[in-house]
């Protein structure tokens, strides 16, 4: 089963496709290599949202799509939920 | 064998040469208080459409051309076979219905004043009954796939938009375009954070200037009446609970719809019809029923909507095909999905196999199939308000 997908190499967050639970030794895989890719959840993760892939400093940026979605407002650690408690939008603000 | 883009369809050809794929006969109100009498004509003669709004007295401007272009844009559509139109006056009642008139399809206006609601209604519905009968006797001809003029558009998008039912669209309009059909898509702000995306896929210089001015004087409008940095406007609650975060992620999702390979040939401002065939940029807002209403006004005669979360938005006259890869979503809301591509998740079915269920979807729609949205009786018409009236 797979886990979380990722669009592209340079992405740092990957999408789950299912309800991942915390604790969850997670299979993903990158849509533009169909490489596989390995990540433990330390939190629940519902289906659509984001996992951490690397641990994020306040002031990082994310990518996905290989483009930058938006910017860190709270330190994030891999594994983590990303969401609107630790990332804003760059633009409108 | 599976349809594809050379698949013949079934339509209705109009006077003017265009296909449509239903074939409606409309109560159209010029004005909002006109909405009553539209609604007894509907009443009294079964198989006609009265289709209401909220907008049309003392607009000027851009606001009031926008307005004329959609009311006349919406009779003209090739979905739509005759046209009944009701104002509240004569004077832009016949402006009107002279514009419909271009088509060459049967329309009449009928105004109140003068006359009152029940000796409008009494005429009306007498017009409206032979038109119904008359479009009642109108046959569906062989016609190329590619004379379906398609628009697209998403909502409650979630990030199962992106990796799936987006791309799945973004592959049939670069298989329909490849074969010589007419596509639009727009949704201006949401934009937003892919707008050099969408700059690259511009056919030329001019194409692209275009595309920023337009896309500048958007986002010069929300940055003059925001409040805030329209977290839950854009994006929408909904989107936020489906995992989408920003309006730079959720655009990167949406503009997935646009395909791999498609240029767009130009710019469209709001219900303005394309002038040759090939993807076109159309200056909409990002609400559904707002945008989807100006597309089918510019003569859209099939709407592709991918939802994520569950958007129900349909139209009076422009069939509107719901396709969703939330599994959740398809499990929950199944009686609003057309077609289902939550397979690609798990990487079951490939976005080429996605784009070929949707392209089978449209032939079956086109032929008569009705959508999820026109079964459960959705017709959303919705102006678009540039500003205040006088």
């Amino acid at each position: 089963m797979i886990h979380f997908l990722t669009h592209d190499t340079e992405d740092n967050v990957g999408v789950a496709v299912v309800d991942i639970e915390a604790g969850t030794e997670c299979t993903g895989r990158n849509l533009s290599d169909n490489k596989e890719l390995k990540a433990k959840a330390f939190e629940n993760i519902p289906l659509g949202h984001k996992i951490a892939l690397k641990d994020f400093k306040t002031g990082d940026t994310v990518t996905k799509y290989a483009n930058t979605i938006g910017k860190i407002v709270k330190d994030v650690k891999a594994g983590h939920h990303v969401h609107t408690q630790n990332l804003k939008t760059l633009r409108w603000a | 064998m599976a349809a594809n883009v050379k698949t013949k369809v079934l339509g209705y050809k109009r006077e003017n040469g265009r296909i449509g794929v239903r074939n409606h006969v409309l109560i159209l109100p010029v004005d909002d208080i006109s909405n009553a009498v539209c609604e007894a004509v509907a009443n009294n003669i079964k198989g006609t459409m009265a289709i209401p709004h909220a907008y049309g007295r003392l607009q000027f401007g851009e606001d009031l051309e926008v307005h004329f272009r959609t009311i006349i844009g919406t009779g003209a559509n090739p979905n739509v076979a005759a046209v009944i139109v009701v104002g509240i006056e004569d004077g832009w009642t016949k402006k009107i219905v002279d514009g419909i008139a271009t088509t060459g399809k049967p329309v009449v206006g009928f105004s109140i004043e003068g006359k009152g609601d029940i000796k409008t209604i009494q005429a009306a519905s007498y017009k409206a009954k032979e038109f119904v009968q008359w479009a009642s006797e109108l046959q569906r001809v062989e016609c190329d796939f590619k004379d379906l003029y398609i628009s697209v558009k998403c909502g409650e998008s979630d990030t199962t938009t992106g990796l799936s039912s987006c791309p799945a669209v973004g592959n049939v309009l670069d298989k329909h375009c490849a074969n010589g059909g007419t596509a639009s898509f727009g949704e201006t702000s949401e934009l937003t954070g892919a707008e050099h995306i969408v700059a690259a896929k511009a056919a030329d210089e001019k194409v692209k200037e275009d595309f920023f001015a337009m896309f500048n004087d958007y986002t010069k409008l929300v940055f003059d009446q925001k409040t805030n940095d329209l977290s839950e406007s854009q994006p929408t609650k909904g989107n936020i609970a489906g995992g989408l975060t920003t309006i730079e992620e959720k655009a990167l999702g949406n503009v997935e719809k646009l395909g791999k390979k498609t240029k767009f040939v130009g710019c469209l401002p709001p219900a303005v019809a394309p002038t040759k065939a090939g993807m076109w940029f159309m200056d909409t807002s990002s609400a559904a029923a707002e945008a989807v209403t100006l597309w089918a006004a510019s003569g859209a005669v099939i709407h592709l909507f991918p939802t994520g979360q569950g958007n129900v938005i349909g139209n009076p006259i422009e069939p509107v095909i719901k396709v969703s890869g939330n599994p959740k979503t398809v499990a929950t809301m199944g009686e609003h999905i057309d077609v289902d591509v939550s397979k690609v998740l798990q990487g079951e079915m490939t976005i080429d196999e996605a784009g070929d269920a949707l392209i089978e979807m449209i032939v079956r729609t086109a032929n008569g199939r009705l959508t999820a949205a026109e079964a459960l009786g959705h017709r959303e018409f919705s102006m678009t308000k540039l500003y205040r009236s006088a």
